[in-house]
């Protein structure tokens, strides 16, 4: 899984973007001139692409590409080093039973548990996420953020998930939001950098779009609708509206950046439903773990299950997908 | 040949999609036309019409915010539902008002219409009693009706099922959500009703039944800061003064009710539907 | 690079319950009509599906009679609240059989099934619903306290949207008391035939509804027939006229619902994606086989290149194909002639000069399809800014300011419906009052409702259907 994003292309970058983060009132200026979201609009078309009737190969196909995009995700009070070791064990070999299972994409944990991770998934190719920053509430200093980050990637995280300052957002301190992320980026060094948004305290659609655009300015990789711990999280409209906003960044600066919805992605027939919004929303070249992402837990046994339900021709049970 | 024992049923109190019993655990008997006994009725207290209105206004904002189109869909399969209990409610309001069945399967079938009627209201009351009004300015103006919240209902003591209906109906038309207390001698046909109204897609919440006394329930009603209209019908003459006095406190909505029972067979009308509307104004600019 | 290739999803042909023939429905029975047999095809495959008896001249007399007997003597003189009683269970019997009849009107149409199941069906079924319960309350609906029915009415409707134009039919005109003769179009009689066994299976009154298919002279024949009190008409303008001059002179009550030239008005300060959204929901639903298509786009100038990009981008994931798969976006066009048609004035955008774009989605290679078209730097001059294409072609013009864009806009003989995208609302509301159409969608497009009137200015007809005031069209007032 080699990096194909790149977010220090600057050159690229067309002037009225690089004009758009000159200064505070520029940002406020562009964030708030971009084009309203028709929430009653986005909702149809995106209950619509819901309709999407995937059978068949397109089935099998879709089942392995959303495994190959789990973020498989603990981050409990909790969590222990068993918990994680486990973890990671099912992330590499999703069905024991069934060898040519794809892997996951990562392990998503705490800063303290990233040593355990990236020790138990040593040359596997699965990657290890950290949330950062104060997750998930980020109420906290930017000096403990940024020691936060450098914690999970010094210990060896390869992807680093923060979450933005929502208090900042609302109270219209673009200029902060976005100088903290471009600073958690720095503090990233090789490690990708995805912006959890946290979508559902957001409350609008436009806001979300703002808040996107200023991720993608700050340079984040991906961005992530949400901590898992906000109710709503991910939905299908909010992912849309991302979906939207990295493909549009595309156009106008040739980026290819990543999108995670994460949390309340539960089944298979969820699953299918963001593939599909990827499809036809961002276009086909995202539908690549390096580009898109599943923020989840218990999505992978659902996906496991469907899996044997598409090559056995029968119904599977529970009692068939490994449990940790 | 030996009769077979029946199994005879539970009445229960019918709140929030759910029949429990009365919290104070007390019955009552309840007797046919004759004096014969029919069943024990649960007896409502005050921390039932307590319970039932927070039922009802947990209910509200789903039920309000329902299409009007699902709202007549609910209404309607009420009635369909009611038409295939027709027999049972033939007999238990044959028992409770002392009927022959050829005139208690009459009030019956009207009631089964009277929710055909009031289904088809529910997508129409915006377009007969809405308007655009024309101001004399560069504004759109339009004022729409809706609902007004939590109705707390004494039904009629007399009609045990069309009454009630009657009673009943315009208030789930309109969107509001509805606390009734049955008539008290003659409860059963109420709380069979409630049955038909859990198993009629009508969300838990949006309807709460329960028997007991208007004398004793009525005040709680009638004094409830989170009630918006209150329907005295059921109330004795001398009692009705005293609800509306304490309804004033909370400036409810009291429906103005005939002194005697009025004849439920008569051909419906607006007038509930709309005691249980606000009218909303709306202004807005016209301009490039 | 992966590929999501969508497996095909087809909805069962065996649920339409095709059978080998069908026959007009007059007085309660399926008849041998008089008129040459006429064979439906699948525009998908251009396969015949069925055989269908067509009605002759003297069948439409037997059936206006019929409908005339049944009005007298049942219909008119039943109380509202049991004529009620017989919508609400057409219109339960339409949800009931809703799968059938939505694989039917694919196959005959050539609509994709995900509309004909998600739209067209149970569209139709809410307008029985409504009108079920306006015949019990007809004295509140603002025409005096006891309107009066007018006799016999005589409908006409188009290949569209064949059922749903049936319900918009019928249904007010029962709930209000007439009885109908009604002419499904010659290119899709079968879900009406449909309808009529859902009247059987309904116990209705034998002669309230009746079905004739037929071609255009047996159309001719109803607005001729002087058992007749009131003709309805959705179709062509061309057409329209015609029966007005034919009903001129008569007592007949008359209402059209005839052609449009939608201008759908995007302003620089639109939800974009959505305005999107709703550029291709207005041209490219149904085919564009919509009388209230947003056929003639018009963008404000300083967004019109970004508006083009990315309407080109979004109608290119449009899937173009097999009407019963589910993952059909745009079906067939009906027939050969209106896939004729649409060429011709395709050709006729190219010759005068319009910019055109064609969607590079995989087509058929059988069946009557045509690609989603946009045509760019079209001019109110050009035929394709003029004429109804009727067909999923879109003509694109500019404009600089909301004045120019109402001017543009009411440059049309017709005035059926229009859309404006705006986030300024009092633009939006301004821009309704200045815009000559009957029905005005804001940030949105083609809803369609039976508790909302719906019809047009000038020559898009005239009378509504739907709500409150649709029910003159079918009252003596």
């Amino acid at each position: 899984m080699t990096a194909t994003t790149s977010t220090s292309a600057a050159p690229a970058t067309p002037a009225p973007l690089v004009d758009a983060t000159r200064d505070d009132a520029s940002l406020r200026r562009f964030l708030l001139g971009l084009p309203g979201v028709d929430q009653v609009g986005v909702e149809q078309r995106a209950a619509g692409l819901g309709t999407r009737s995937i059978k068949k190969d397109a089935k099998r196909w879709a089942i392995d590409t959303a495994i190959s995009m789990v973020d498989l995700t603990t981050l409990e009070g909790a969590d222990t080093r068993g918990k994680v070791r486990a973890l990671a064990a099912k992330a590499v070999r999703p069905d024991p039973e069934r060898q040519d299972t794809p892997r996951v994409a990562a392990v998503c944990v705490y800063p303290d548990m990233v040593a355990t991770a990236v020790e138990a998934l040593k040359g596997s190719g699965v990657h290890v996420a950290s949330v950062a920053t104060g997750f998930p509430a980020g109420r906290t200093s930017r000096e403990i953020k940024l020691a936060d980050t450098k914690i999970a990637v010094d210990a060896g995280a390869h992807e680093v998930d923060m979450v933005i300052d929502r208090g900042a957002f609302l109270e219209g301190r673009y200029m902060d939001v976005f100088e903290e992320i471009q600073a958690i980026k720095a503090a990233c060094g090789d490690a990708h950098l995805k912006v959890i948004l946290e979508t559902g305290e957001l409350a609008t659609y436009d806001n979300v779009r703002r808040a996107s655009w200023l991720a993608l300015l700050a340079g984040g990789d991906f961005i992530k609708t949400s901590t898992g711990k906000v109710s709503p999280a991910a939905t299908l409209p909010v992912t849309h509206i991302m979906l939207q906003a990295v493909h549009d960044w595309h156009v106008q600066t040739g980026e290819l950046r990543g999108v995670k919805p994460a949390g309340g992605i539960r089944t298979t027939k969820d699953a299918i439903k963001y593939l599909v919004a990827v499809h036809e929303v961002a276009g086909e070249q995202w539908l690549v773990p390096d580009l898109f992402r599943f923020g989840a837990s218990s999505l992978l046994n659902d996906l496991l299950l469907q899996r044997r339900t598409q090559v056995d021709g029968h119904y599977s049970g529970p009692d068939y997908v490994t449990v940790d | 040949m030996s009769d077979r024992i029946s199994v005879a049923k539970t009445y229960k109190l019918y709140i929030g999609g759910k029949f429990p019993r009365s919290e104070s655990g007390r019955v009552y008997p309840v007797t046919d036309a004759k004096g014969k006994f029919l069943a024990n009725a649960a007896h409502a207290s005050r921390k039932d019409v307590r319970d039932a209105v927070v039922a009802a206004r947990k209910a509200f904002p789903g039920w309000s915010a329902a299409t009007a189109y699902n709202r007549g869909q609910v209404l309607y399969r009420v009635a369909e539902v009611l038409e295939g209990r027709r027999d049972q409610f033939i007999a238990e309001v044959s028992a409770s008002e002392g009927l022959a069945a050829k005139k208690a399967e009459s009030l019956v079938d009207a009631a089964i219409d009277r929710w055909v009627w009031y289904a088809g209201w529910t997508d129409k009351i915006a377009s007969v009693l809405g308007s655009a009004n024309p101001v004399a300015g560069p504004y759109f103006s339009f004022t729409m009706p809706e609902p007004t919240g939590v109705v707390g209902v004494l039904a009629p003591q007399g009609s045990s099922l069309l009454g009630l209906v009657e009673v009943l109906a315009p208030v789930l038309a309109t969107g509001s959500t509805a606390v009734v207390v049955s008539s008290a001698e003659r409860p059963l046909p109420a709380i069979t009703l409630s049955e038909v109204l859990a198993t009629s897609d009508v969300p838990g919440g949006v309807a709460n039944i329960l028997t007991g006394r208007a004398a004793e329930l009525g005040p709680w009603l009638a004094s409830h800061g989170d009630v918006n209209a209150l329907d005295p019908t059921g109330a004795a003459l001398d009692d009705r003064p005293g609800l509306a006095r304490e309804a004033a406190n909370t400036v409810k909505r009291v429906l103005t009710v005939p002194a005697a029972e009025p004849d439920w067979t008569a051909a419906p009308d607006l007038t509930r539907v709309r005691r249980y509307l606000e009218a909303k104004t709306v202004w807005h600019p016209l301009g490039v | 690079m992966p590929v999501f290739e969508y497996a095909p999803a087809p909805e069962s042909r065996a649920i339409a319950n095709l059978k080998d023939s069908y026959k007009p429905f007059i007085n309660g029975e399926f008849v041998d009509g008089s008129g040459e047999p006429l064979k439906t095809i699948n525009p998908a495959t251009e396969e015949v599906l069925a055989e269908v008896g067509t009605a002759s001249k003297s069948d439409v007399d037997t059936a206006v009679k019929a409908a005339r007997k049944a009005y007298d003597s049942v219909w008119s003189k039943m109380p509202g609240t049991e004529r009620a009683k017989y919508l609400f269970r057409i219109a339960r019997l339409i949800q009931e059989r809703s799968r059938e009849l939505a694989v039917l009107e694919s196959l005959d149409n050539g609509k994709p099934i995900k509309e004909s199941r998600d739209s067209d069906v149970p569209t139709a079924a809410a307008h029985f619903f409504y009108h079920a319960g306006w015949a019990d309350k007809l004295e509140y609906a603002g025409y005096g306290p006891n309107p009066r029915p007018l006799g016999v009415a005589g409908q006409i409707i188009p290949w569209n949207f064949p059922l749903l134009m049936l319900a918009w039919k019928i249904a007010p005109a029962l709930a209000t008391g007439n009885t109908v003769v009604l002419k499904p179009a010659e290119t899709t009689p079968l879900t009406a035939l449909v309808f009529a066994d859902i009247c059987r299976q309904a116990e209705l009154p034998p002669g309230v509804v009746n079905i004739l298919p037929g071609a255009g002279d047996i159309g001719a024949s109803i607005v001729d027939h002087a058992g007749i009190d009131k003709i309805a008409f959705t179709g062509s303008t061309e057409v329209g006229k015609a029966i007005q001059r034919q009903v001129a002179g008569t007592p007949k009550k008359l209402t059209l619902e005839l052609g449009g030239k939608a201008a759908n008005i995007v302003f620089e300060d639109a939800p974009l994606d959505q305005a999107v959204e709703g550029i291709v929901n207005g041209i490219f639903f149904n085919q564009g086989h919509v009388c209230c298509a947003g056929s003639r786009l018009l963008v404000q100038e300083s967004i019109a290149e970004e508006v083009l990009e990315k309407l080109r981008y979004r109608v290119s994931t449009l899937r173009v194909g097999d009407p019963l798969d589910k993952n059909t976006d745009v079906g067939a066009i009906n027939s050969a002639e209106q896939l004729a048609k649409i060429r011709g004035l395709v050709e006729s955008g190219d010759a005068e000069g319009a910019q055109r774009w064609t969607s590079p989605c995989p087509m058929p290679d059988r069946g009557f399809f045509f690609a989603p078209t946009v045509f760019a730097n079209v001019h109110q001059s050009m035929r394709i800014a003029r004429e109804e294409i009727f067909g999923p072609v879109l003509s694109v013009l500019t404009f600089r300011t909301p004045d120019e864009a109402v001017a543009k806009a009411n440059n049309t003989p017709y005035g059926l419906s229009a859309g404006i995208w705006t986030e300024k609302g009092s633009r939006i509301l301004w821009m309704a009052n200045q815009l000559r159409a009957g029905v005005v969608w804001a940030n949105t497009f083609n809803r369609f409702d039976p508790t909302a009137p719906f019809g047009g200015y000038q020559e898009s007809g005239f009378g509504r259907e739907g709500g409150r005031t649709g029910l003159e069209a079918y009252l003596n007032v």
